[in-house]
């Protein structure tokens, strides 16, 4: 039985009928050519390509994230490095202020005494130094008006 | 080394006859399954142009559908014929593309697909006059815009039926479906062929 008499049995309609045939020929037809045609490689080439392409963005990728971690490290450490630095000074300072503070200001340095013994020590041993010349320098100079009563003193003790 | 596995044939009389061992049948596998691929490649290759009108996901898919037989090849029972066990691979494998061109619907799978007018331009001549080609070139395009507007399962068995020239019991393997509905899908299908072809005449 061939094909057409099977499709007639089945489909009444000899038009219906002749399309399937030919429907089915055009298929056939066009798998056969496409079945047989050479083969070429454009495709794995295009896809080579494309796999290049996208290993050399990742590492274009990798790499640049890479450096900017580094950058990125690199300049927190100077940060931290010129914050070290600037802490550093502002200590120096505060240091320096206090140690003037207390040099200018003896009353204030009991307080402080408890929280920088040797600084506070060292300005009450300038302050004792300071008033201990002092009293010497009061004690050489006599003002003039007061020259005869000292060596009227002077003569007494000497009697 | 491992111990060889050999199978006998015993004849009727109990004779033992040419033993044969684990390679010699696998060998002997292989060359079933390389002659399988050599009569049924171009089958299945058809099939699958046919469902998709792409050449180049029709040659892939036929690889694939040849890579999914051979490794289950031992599993091939023999219940129904290579040519059916292959057929519902080859729609397992339509269907898994479908289902992924749906979730990937941002990429354009379908972009070397070729149109209805296109695909019916391929009609052998034969011994018609040129009105006979024209009009049978009509009518093709005709059947191919049908099968377009056919749900994914319509259009299988209408291929498998008018283009494979399956038997409704080995296309009701091939696609799980009873033959009740297989007729039905051939049914509606003719129908909707029948009336677009008269409603040209």
């Amino acid at each position: 039985m061939s094909r057409r008499d099977k499709l007639a049995g089945e489909i009444d309609d000899p038009m219906v009928t002749g399309a399937l045939e030919n429907f089915k020929a055009s298929v056939d037809a066009w798998s056969d050519a496409a079945y047989h045609r050479p083969r070429t490689v454009v495709k794995a080439a295009r896809h080579t390509v494309r796999l290049a392409a996208s290993w050399a963005l990742v590492c274009l990728l990798a790499a640049g994230s890479l450096a900017g971690g580094l950058y990125e490290r690199h300049h927190r450490q100077e940060l931290a490095r010129i914050e070290a630095s600037k802490a550093a000074i502002k200590a120096a300072e505060q240091k320096v202020a206090l140690e003037h503070a207390a040099s200018e200001k003896p009353v204030k340095a009991t307080t402080v005494t408890k929280r920088q013994p040797t600084a506070v020590k060292r300005a009450a041993n300038e302050n004792e130094d300071l008033l201990a010349s002092v009293d010497s320098d009061v004690s050489r100079q006599v003002p003039a008006a007061m020259e005869p009563l000292a060596q009227m003193m002077d003569d007494n003790g000497a009697n | 080394m491992a111990p060889m596995r050999t199978s006998t044939k015993v004849m009727a009389a109990g004779t033992a006859v040419k033993p044969m061992t684990a390679e010699a049948a696998e060998e002997i596998a292989a060359q079933d399954f390389a002659s399988i691929v050599e009569s049924h490649r171009p089958q299945i290759f058809r099939f699958l142009l046919a469902s998709l009108r792409d050449v180049d996901l029709a040659e892939t898919l036929t690889q694939e559908c040849f890579l999914k037989a051979h490794r289950n090849w031992k599993h091939f029972r023999g219940d129904s014929s290579a040519m059916t066990w292959l057929m519902r691979i080859a729609i397992n494998l339509t269907k898994d593309h479908w289902r992924n061109r749906r979730l990937q619907f941002w990429r354009h799978t379908q972009a070397n697909a070729i149109g209805v007018d296109e695909a019916s331009d391929w009609l052998p001549n034969g011994d018609r006059s040129a009105e006979q080609q024209i009009l049978a070139r009509e009518q093709v395009a005709l059947v191919w815009k049908i099968v377009d507007g056919l749900s994914p399962r319509q259009r299988t068995v209408f291929l498998l039926r008018y283009v494979e020239d399956r038997e409704l019991s080995e296309i009701a393997k091939a696609t799980g479906l009873s033959e009740g509905t297989v007729k039905a899908h051939l049914s509606r299908a003719l129908a909707r062929v029948r009336a677009e072809l008269r409603g040209t005449r």
